[in-house]
């Protein structure tokens, strides 16, 4: 993101084919086994001989200057071996690198880590320890002196862009705006996106619905807490085992922060207990590295629950606003958005991804986009699966809703006359090549869900979503062993359990061996160049592409091998079903030779086999896809309660069809989460109320119907399968589809997530007030 | 790990008898905790809001196990776990609406360890089988150093995280009286998810019937409403004499709300709690209803 397209990056066309093994479902899962008998290895399983457990203390205040810190009492405490602040680390200059799909300061970064000058949220991080046991460590943490002045704060993205509002950085003047504001504020950044004639659309339009949304951060609701364990040895040298989402962007973001050589630290990604975003940052492991450095031992660091909630970043809050005109047939003329998006304690949000993405569903000549990019006193926020998209979605297709029966239309019909298609203008830039957005829709409209009857207070939403796929860089290595077997080590992490599977039937595919005969493992930083972390729905889709070109490097080294043997030239011997063979009869009468022939002699024949890939993908292609949502209000209570739910949607090719299901199904329990209940809580001193799964309330599996699931399958032009990201699209329709059956249900329409009882009685006493209201009217 | 580290500096004992654990109790000059199914207690030291220097387990004391019935009154321990009572045919057909509290606690793993009288010693306003308790009219056998008493269920929480309980009590078991003909009783409690979750408000209805469908006894119990779980009369007495029609049902649902005095907080507002605790009184009084009838 933010990066313009490099003409060297790698496109691979669409090669249409018969296919042995991408599209089955092995039941050979890469990662199940050890993950249900619990051999699987996350960061707090990994133990080191005299490893010391780490602690850190947090601020209690939302917003406070530090005066002082005496770390005395707490060194002196027997079993404490090392204790750090922000004197321990060198401070940074602005300057900005990608960390997944978000962009982060180094300014910030180190403060965010170990405050500075001053805190800025609840659990910000003020000092830390590590001790022979988390107990002595715990123990220690009481021990440090802190003292604070403490400040006014600010918490709701509107109270902070009020003119009046706390402001958290002096030295904080609006971006993109000209000329330079004069005060400082909230405000770090506004961004704008335009297509057309603005005014000219709405000139044009019959019905203008303008509407205004409110949402709640929420959490990514990963299970593993974060967890790191470093070791730093006398030769100047960091390991670094820890659970991310991009250990290559890791060492980075360690080595720029501890001003370290980047060859000298070496990160290791552990099996990881759930990202979505939440694991594109680093908050343990430079202090784990420093406390490591001056205790001279192993540290180990693992965050309770409660440290996870209160430090880590959510998603944004947003206040959105949504204004679209359309004519009486239903064709949208004119679509605008206001977004002001929380970014937490430091800039830098999700706001340029949904700026330049709020419309993309539709074919549009005129749109004009405003965001605004806000500091509160909350964590800085992170990536959450398609960040910034669910809450814009929630404006945009409630309002498209709303056009659709203004107009009379259906809402799957009214969509489909404004789809995107292949050519049509996005606002943030390209024009999109083939894509299946009607196709999810003409889909949707034929499933049988569509034929279920609704009951009193039941009723149906649909909704739609899209998100672009990121490429970037990534490495793979594929080497055979002298069996004939395949291992591939891959650099973009395994986020979700699937995608070392996929690789494995890939290279499957292109050797022409049996998936079984392919082992796929992770290599850290040391063993492959760089890889960009697994964000913004790349894992399978750049992976793979890294994946063929290091089997297509290594069947030319093995039909190298075969020219070798047979005496003839290199271009004389082609690839087929897993075989070495001569290109024609002309070549000679050579018998076939397998993998597994082939890897026998490669050692007299120059060496042994294997392929490398260190490519920039292009793109991973773009996603669409329409859910359709059955709900029934308790009228009494406010309960929504979710009776069926159908999810479809455009994978490009599905390489292993059960666990895109099982994405597809992750994804849409994840929105109605955040569409019923989920939101982050704070009282009136800026402290987390709810810090922890009883009271941050995640769907369990009860609250949620079987996930209905189709894959519509419109190939990327730029995959050798035609693979697209899938990764985030699921996400994004579930709040909007949600609110708009629970208008088709009771006839109320909310635009305060999150959409839990209390909000929906409440609507509903309003409602039946202005109804009796409206009623007395017409009497008189 | 925490619990490893905590553990070292910390007394455990599994006392066989109520005697041998009233001792341990009352000889401890730090804090002392009983502790049964742990479901509350290791969460609370894990988050560092209880530091106990003693636990006494108390699931070797043979009185605290039991589940008997006699002569149609049904008697049993504090210790025992939810799953144990879910798996008693007997009891549930006895007490349906107990067991409407006690499938609600936690989840399927906590009840495998969560027991009725760690709910209720936990003493929070929002226990899910504290109010179908009360409304049964059970009444807790507490042992103290001073011998034993017993004490209605409505009396034993105070308020949040303070029961009557004296220095070195322990619930014992609990009595359940023998039942009229024509008797339900049912427990409903509001929460945003299905399973492990608090309470926003749980209701607990307990009525007879006599031959022609008028209800001769009722008691209502409301939980998470106020600082602890409360007996509301004034609910009971609008069923009472009435064939628990929707004129009933009506100045059930408001004498409900008008017994709530609860608080503002992350879990519900006031207005909301007070408005669906009518409600729940109502759903919860009419399955009542169908069990008596049934």
């Amino acid at each position: 993101m933010g990066r313009a397209p490099s003409p060297f990056a790698t496109k691979i066309p669409y090669e249409e084919k018969d296919l042995k093994v991408i599209g089955s479902n092995p039941t050979a899962r890469g990662d199940a086994v050890d993950k249900v008998t619990g051999r699987a290895r996350y960061a707090s399983d990994i133990k080191l001989p005299g490893q010391l457990m780490g602690r850190v203390l947090r601020s209690p205040h939302a917003r406070a200057n530090i005066i002082s810190i005496d770390v005395s009492e707490a060194e002196a405490l027997p079993g404490v071996k090392a204790v750090v602040c922000r004197d321990d680390f060198p401070d940074m200059e602005v300057e900005h690198a990608a960390s997944g799909e978000l962009m982060v300061n180094f300014r910030d970064v180190t403060r965010n880590m170990m405050a500075r000058e001053n805190v800025l949220y609840d659990g910000h991080p003020v000092a830390a320890v590590a001790a022979i046991s988390d107990a002595i460590a715990k123990r220690a943490l009481k021990l440090i002196k802190v003292e604070y002045e403490v400040l006014p704060h600010v918490i709701d993205v509107r109270d902070a862009m009020r003119p009046d509002a706390p402001v958290l950085h002096e030295d904080q003047f609006t971006k993109g705006v000209d000329p330079k504001p004069e005060k400082p504020s909230n405000i770090a950044a506004r961004m704008e996106s335009k297509l057309g004639d603005i005014e000219k659309g709405f000139e044009e339009a019959e019905i203008i619905i303008e509407r205004e949304y409110n949402t709640k951060p929420v959490h990514q609701g990963y299970i593993e807490p974060q967890a790191s364990i470093a070791n730093y040895t006398e030769g100047g040298i960091a390991e670094v085992w820890t659970g991310t989402q991009g250990h290559f962007v890791f060492r980075a973001q360690i080595a720029k922060l501890l001003k370290m050589d980047l060859s000298k630290v070496k990160v290791i990604p552990t099996e990881l207990g759930g990202g979505f975003g939440g694991k594109n940052n680093v908050y343990l492991e430079p202090l784990a590295v420093v406390l490591s450095k001056k205790s001279n031992r192993p540290v180990k660091m693992v965050m309770d629950r409660d440290e996870v909630f209160r430090a880590t970043g959510p998603t944004s809050g947003t206040n959105v606003r949504v204004k679209m005109g359309c004519t009486k047939e239903g064709r949208i003329t004119a679509a605008q958005a206001e977004l002001n998006y929380q970014s937490g304690a430091y800039a830098g949000s999700s706001l340029p991804l949904a700026t330049i993405t709020v419309f993309t569903r539709y074919d549009l000549e005129n749109v004009s986009v405003v965001g605004h990019d806000v500091t509160t006193n909350r964590p800085k926020v992170a990536a959450y699966r398609a960040p910034g998209a669910p809450m814009v979605a929630f404006g945009v297709e409630t309002v498209v809703d709303e056009m659709a029966r203004e107009c009379g239309m259906d809402p799957i019909d009214f969509r489909l006359k404004n789809a995107a298609k292949e050519g049509t203008q996005t606002h943030f830039g390209p024009k999109l090549g083939p894509v299946g957005y009607i196709q999810t829709l003409e889909r949707a409209k034929a499933h049988p869900h569509l034929q279920e009857k609704l009951g009193p207070d039941q009723g149906r939403g649909v909704a739609s979503g899209f998100w672009f796929t990121l490429g970037a860089e990534t490495s793979a290595t594929v080497n055979i062993g002298e069996d004939g077997t395949a291992t591939l080590i891959f650099g973009t992490v395994d986020v979700t359990g699937g995608s070392r599977s996929a690789f494995g039937m890939i290279v499957a595919e292109e050797l022409g061996i049996p998936f079984e005969k392919v082992r796929t493992m992770s290599g850290d930083t040391s063993a492959l160049g760089f890889n960009f972390m697994t964000a913004g729905s790349r894992g399978t889709a750049a992976g793979s592409m890294a994946a063929v070109t290091a089997s297509r490097k290594a069947i030319a080294r093995m039909c190298e091998i075969a020219a070798r043997k047979w005496e003839v030239e290199p271009d004389q011997v082609v690839w087929e079903d897993g075989r070495a063979r001569p290109a024609g009869a002309n070549v000679g009468d050579f018998e076939p030779m397998t993998v597994a022939e082939l890897a026998k002699e490669a050692a007299w024949f120059g060496g042994s086999i294997a392929g490398h890939a260190e490519i920039n993908v292009a793109q991973g292609g773009p996603g669409f896809g329409t859910h359709v949502v059955d709900v029934e209000v308790d009228r009494r209570t406010g309960g929504v309660k979710i009776l069926r739910y159908t999810l479809i949607q455009d994978a490009g090719k599905a390489v292993y069809p059960e666990f895109i299901e099982g994405q597809f199904q992750g994804g849409a329990v994840q929105g109605i989460g955040t569409a019923l209940n989920e939101e982050y809580i704070y009282n009136d001193k800026g402290v987390l109320e709810n810090p922890g799964f009883l009271d941050y309330r995640v769907p369990v599996a009860s609250d949620v119907p079987f996930i209905n699931t189709e894959i519509v399958e419109v190939p990327n032009p730029d995959h050798p399968y035609g693979i697209r990201g899938i990764g985030e699209v699921p996400i994004i329709p579930p709040l909007p589809a949600i609110a708009n059956a629970i208008h088709d249900a009771v006839g109320i329409r909310l635009r305060d997530h999150p959409m839990s009882p209390p909000k929906v009685l409440k609507a509903l006493k309003d409602k039946m007030v202005e109804d009796l209201a409206s009623r007395g009217t017409a009497a008189e | 790990m925490n619990c490893e580290a905590t553990l070292t500096e910390m007394r455990y004992e599994a006392p066989e008898t109520l005697d041998a654990a009233i001792g341990l109790i009352g000889a401890e000059t730090g804090v002392a905790k009983v502790f049964a199914g742990g479901t509350d207690v290791l969460v609370q030291m894990h988050l560092d809001q209880i530091e106990p220097d003693l636990i006494v387990d108390v699931k070797n004391i043979a009185e605290m196990r039991e589940v008997v019935e006699q002569d149609g009154s049904w008697r049993f321990g504090a210790a025992v776990t939810g799953k144990e009572l879910m798996d008693n045919p007997e009891f549930n057909v006895a007490w349906p609406g107990v067991m409407d509290g006690v499938r609600l606690i936690g989840s399927v793993q906590v009840r495998g360890r969560a027991t009725v009288g760690g709910n209720l010693c936990n003493a929070s306003p929002a226990a899910d089988s504290v109010p179908p308790m009360i409304a049964a009219d059970a009444i807790a056998s507490v042992v103290g150093p001073n011998g034993r008493r017993e004490v209605p269920m409505a009396e034993i929480i105070t308020g949040p995280r303070k029961t009557s309980l004296a220095d070195g009590e322990i619930v014992v078991s609990f009595n359940l009286p023998k039942r009229p003909p024509n008797s339900g009783d049912a427990y409903l409690r509001f929460t945003p998810r299905t399973e492990m979750d608090i309470a926003v408000v749980g209701c607990g209805v307990n009525l007879t019937l006599d031959s022609d469908g008028t209800c001769t006894a009722a008691r209502v119990a409301l939980g998470a409403v106020a600082d602890r779980p409360l007996l509301v009369e004034d609910a009971a007495n609008a069923l009472i004499g009435t064939k628990v029609d929707d004129d009933a049902l009506e100045q059930l649902a408001v004498a409900a709300s008008a017994a709530c005095n609860p608080i503002d907080d992350k879990r519900g507002t006031i207005e909301y709690r007070t408005e669906v605790a009518g409600v729940l009184a109502q759903r919860a009084t009419t399955k009542a209803l169908e069990r008596a009838k049934s």
